[in-house]
């Protein structure tokens, strides 16, 4: 029990801090960096929660495939690749002051909710076998649309970014 | 481990890209951005997944990731439409269709 909140706190200020470095920082390939730490961060949080597919499928697709997007994009948009202080607009401050206002807003309603409720001790192994039955049986005409959602995305990609 | 801790991890998640979405001028920033707020929703769901004991939670989660790669496919499109029209991804340039 004490293991798993050490490894939380330590998993939730890296995550933290990295998220806010994503944000802030002034160099466009560190923070594609840094996101590969908020990922992998989200993927350690999942197996923490005992979901160990979706921990697989989150570092398959977010780390494998959209952070290498990313860098794609970056490099295909010629982007300064050193420190430049260009990338953020005029309206910080009011950005801080409206997620700030959020965060305080979600945290005291979740206080409010869910101050003091506890995960079972005990957390079952959630198996990929028992994710797949339930994408295959409950959930198969959702899974369909998704496939046709993904073909609709890839040939909508492919005439967008098509030079004629 | 208490549930509240996951879920106020993700809310702060959450908060900052929403301040990444609105302070970013540059557009692959702010599709990274958005990236960090369906992370976020992702981990409520799992949570919650977790709490009641129910593989939906993940279910629902694997549907998210796949409409996210799906939406960075088509935005970094844009984006890079974006570039080539202007030579520029300054998010505050692409004012055309302002009134």
């Amino acid at each position: 029990m004490l293991a798993q909140n050490v490894i939380f706190a330590a998993i939730a200020l890296a995550m933290a801090a990295a998220a806010l470095r994503v944000v802030t920082t002034k160099n466009i390939v560190h923070a594609a960096l840094y996101l590969v730490v908020v990922l992998a961060g989200v993927a350690a949080l999942y197996i923490l929660l005992a979901a160990e597919f979706t921990a697989v499928v989150q570092v398959l697709v977010y780390i494998g495939a959209i952070v290498v997007l990313f860098l794609f994009g970056i490099m295909l948009t010629r982007a300064p690749i050193g420190v430049t202080s260009d990338l953020d607009n005029n309206q910080r401050g009011l950005a801080v002051v409206v997620s700030l206002f959020l965060f305080g807003v979600l945290g005291a309603v979740l206080n409010d909710a869910y101050g003091s409720t506890k995960l079972a001790s005990d957390n079952v192994i959630q198996k990929s076998a028992d994710v797949g039955n339930s994408i295959f049986q409950d959930y198969v005409i959702p899974f369909e649309i998704i496939s046709i959602l993904l073909l609709a995305a890839l040939i909508g990609a492919v005439v967008i970014a098509r030079r004629d | 481990m208490y549930l509240n801790q996951f879920l106020l991890l993700a809310a702060f998640l959450f908060c900052v890209g929403v301040y990444g979405v609105l302070a970013r001028k540059n557009g692959v920033l702010v599709l990274m951005s958005v990236e960090l707020i369906l992370n976020a929703v992702n981990v409520n769901l799992v949570a919650f997944g977790a709490f009641h004991n129910t593989v939906v939670g993940q279910v629902f989660a694997l549907f998210v990731i796949a409409i996210a790669a799906a939406e960075v496919g088509v935005g970094l499109a844009i984006v890079l439409l974006i570039y080539r029209n202007k030579q520029s991804i300054d998010l505050s340039e692409v004012d055309l269709m302002k009134g």
